[in-house]
């Protein structure tokens, strides 16, 4: 068993660090990301830390006008709508994230299989602070 | 995981529900009690509440919509039925398939002969942004909601993909709300029972009182594509495109196979029943399907011993309008690729080859999260048994299918049920 921890705070720290921490199982070689401390295909649990591009494309994605709270908080509403998406990165994984630099008023503009980069994004402010992932066009 | 068969057969023979809306003056047990009494009165050859000998009560979340955990027993003690073993089971929107489902287990495993299974849930206490919030805590707490998803953003972002691979435009899922809206103003239990043009009529009459200008619309498509009578939710799903927030009970009762015609001679057997998991909504092979779906429908086809063609009576969880379209797919109606051009064809009208949501579905019927899955059992139970009004199918249909998602398929049962 790997000695590493691959945990959501592990996930976060490494966003704080500008960094996309995935986990590759080396018994079978698959590639998580958030990494994962159990393989769900082969359930081994021998896994090593990953560092990933942040390089992408665009699976997915909705303007979102109606926001949760925490967006709400971050400044986004109803006259001010965001991004969200689902971008596929280049080593295998996909993942959720804000989409920032895109024209949000022309969503039908905004095409699937676009190339993005990661971004780090972040919400709160003072000890509250914290790192999200992105991705920008 | 090979044994796909009940330890003896589970029979429907009593159904009820609470209309479905918004009832500022009614709690969660209110609900519950209206659909039992409904349930109670459906059985045609009488029915002692006493025989029941367990609850299966499905709920999302009434802890963070009324400030009320442990809602299982409250439903017990408000019917009469302490001291029985009453059971919460939670699976989001799913919840009230999945307690369905463990009525039926508890029924075939023997433990019991007759069982209650019922759906609860209430939602409009709550300002918007909280019910946003509540049910936000389906998705992936730590992956899914920190991107800024909601639940309709979600499902917005698989109309997108889905919209890129197979061409369609965003029309369509509007028409699978009108569609819905048609079939709800036939149902008498249905929160939004109007149809689109009704809800036209009722905003010009709406701004004439208030002395405001009239607006006009050319047609229904027109109105769905006003940004201001139909603004964007999280595009492309637009506020007709969501399913409302909404109250709402609903209660079944579940007999072994060999009591059934104790109670009624138009029983209603629960022939199969599949039940999946997933994991967050980026993880997926696939963003145009659910891959939970399509494992429940394959799990309770086989148990059925039924092919999708021989299904008559479909409710599917039209959470959005790009579920229902989604869900006839994975559920073997259609092609992948195919559901949006049959909305287009108009096959899932009521008139249609393959009708889809005769109860107006989610969408116009209302979707109290945790009474939905029994909601759409009820649908099921009026059109088999001929029962259905005005909205009821021609040619006796003896077949019927249910679907029911939780989150955007982290869940999903499908049961199949058939009249003999």
């Amino acid at each position: 068993m790997s000695d590493m921890e691959f945990t959501h705070t592990t996930h976060y720290q490494a966003l704080g660090e500008r960094k996309l921490a995935a986990s590759r199982c080396k018994t079978c070689g698959r590639l998580y990301f958030p990494a994962r401390p159990i393989c769900p295909e082969c359930h081994g649990n021998n896994m090593e830390a990953v560092e990933l591009s942040g390089r992408g494309k665009l699976a997915a994605f909705s303007v979102i006008y109606i926001a949760p709270t925490a967006m709400i908080q971050a400044g986004y509403d109803r006259k001010n709508p965001y991004c969200a998406a689902v971008v596929n990165l280049e080593e295998g994984p996909s993942i959720c994230a804000q989409l920032v630099g895109v024209d949000v008023a022309h969503p039908e503009a905004i095409k699937i299989g676009t190339p993005v980069t990661a971004t780090f994004l972040t919400r709160g402010e003072g000890e509250a602070a914290k790192t999200f992932l992105g991705f920008q066009v | 995981m090979t044994k796909r068969k009940l330890g003896r057969g589970v029979a429907i023979v009593g159904a009820g529900m609470s209309k479905f809306g918004a009832f500022p003056g009614k709690s969660s047990r209110d609900l519950f009690v209206d659909a039992f009494q409904e349930m109670l009165a459906s059985v045609d050859k009488g029915f002692d509440a006493r025989d029941i000998e367990a609850l299966f009560i499905g709920n999302f979340s009434s802890d963070l919509f009324e400030g009320q955990g442990h809602t299982a027993p409250i439903m017990a003690d408000w019917v009469g039925l302490t001291p029985r073993p009453a059971t919460r089971v939670e699976d989001a929107c799913a919840s009230g398939g999945v307690a369905l489902r463990q009525g039926m287990l508890a029924i075939a495993s023997g433990l019991y002969d007759i069982v209650l299974v019922g759906g609860i849930e209430k939602m409009t206490d709550l300002p918007i942004e909280r019910v946003t919030d509540t049910l936000a805590t389906a998705a992936d707490a730590l992956y899914e909601v920190p991107a800024g998803f909601t639940f309709p953003g979600l499902y917005a972002s698989m109309a997108t993909a889905y919209m890129s691979r197979y061409g369609a435009n965003t029309d369509v899922f509007l028409k699978v709300g009108y569609k819905n809206h048609e079939n709800g103003s036939l149902n008498d239990k249905a929160q939004f029972g109007q149809r689109i043009a009704d809800i036209m009529e009722m905003r010009k009459k709406s701004a004439a009182k208030k002395g405001l200008p009239i607006p006009e619309w050319a047609d229904e498509m027109a109105f769905l594509k006003d940004d201001r009578a139909n603004p964007i939710i999280a595009w492309p799903m637009r506020l007709y495109d969501c399913s409302p927030v909404s109250d709402g009970a609903a209660a079944v009762i579940l007999v072994s196979e060999e009591l059934a015609s104790r109670f009624t001679d138009r029983p209603l057997y629960v022939i199969g029943s599949g039940q999946a998991s997933d994991g967050a909504t980026h993880s997926r092979p696939t963003m145009t399907s659910l891959p939970s779906a399509k494992q429940a429908a394959s799990i309770a086809y086989e148990m059925a011993g039924v092919r999708p063609a021989d299904i008559q009576v479909v409710e599917v969880h039209d959470c959005f309008t790009v579920a229902e379209i989604i869900a006839t797919e994975d559920l073997g109606f259609f092609e992948p690729g195919q559901g949006w051009r049959a909305v287009e064809e108009g096959q899932t009208a009521r008139g249609g080859p393959r009708p889809i949501n005769t109860s107006g579905g989610l969408k116009s019927k209302g979707h109290p999260v945790g009474a939905s899955g029994v909601g759409q059992v009820l649908e099921i139970w009026k059109q088999l048994r001929g029962e259905a009004g005005a909205r009821q199918l021609p040619g006796a249909p003896h077949l019927g299918l249910t679907h029911n998602v939780g989150g955007t398929g982290q869940t999903c049962t499908v049961h199949i049920f058939e009249r003999r």
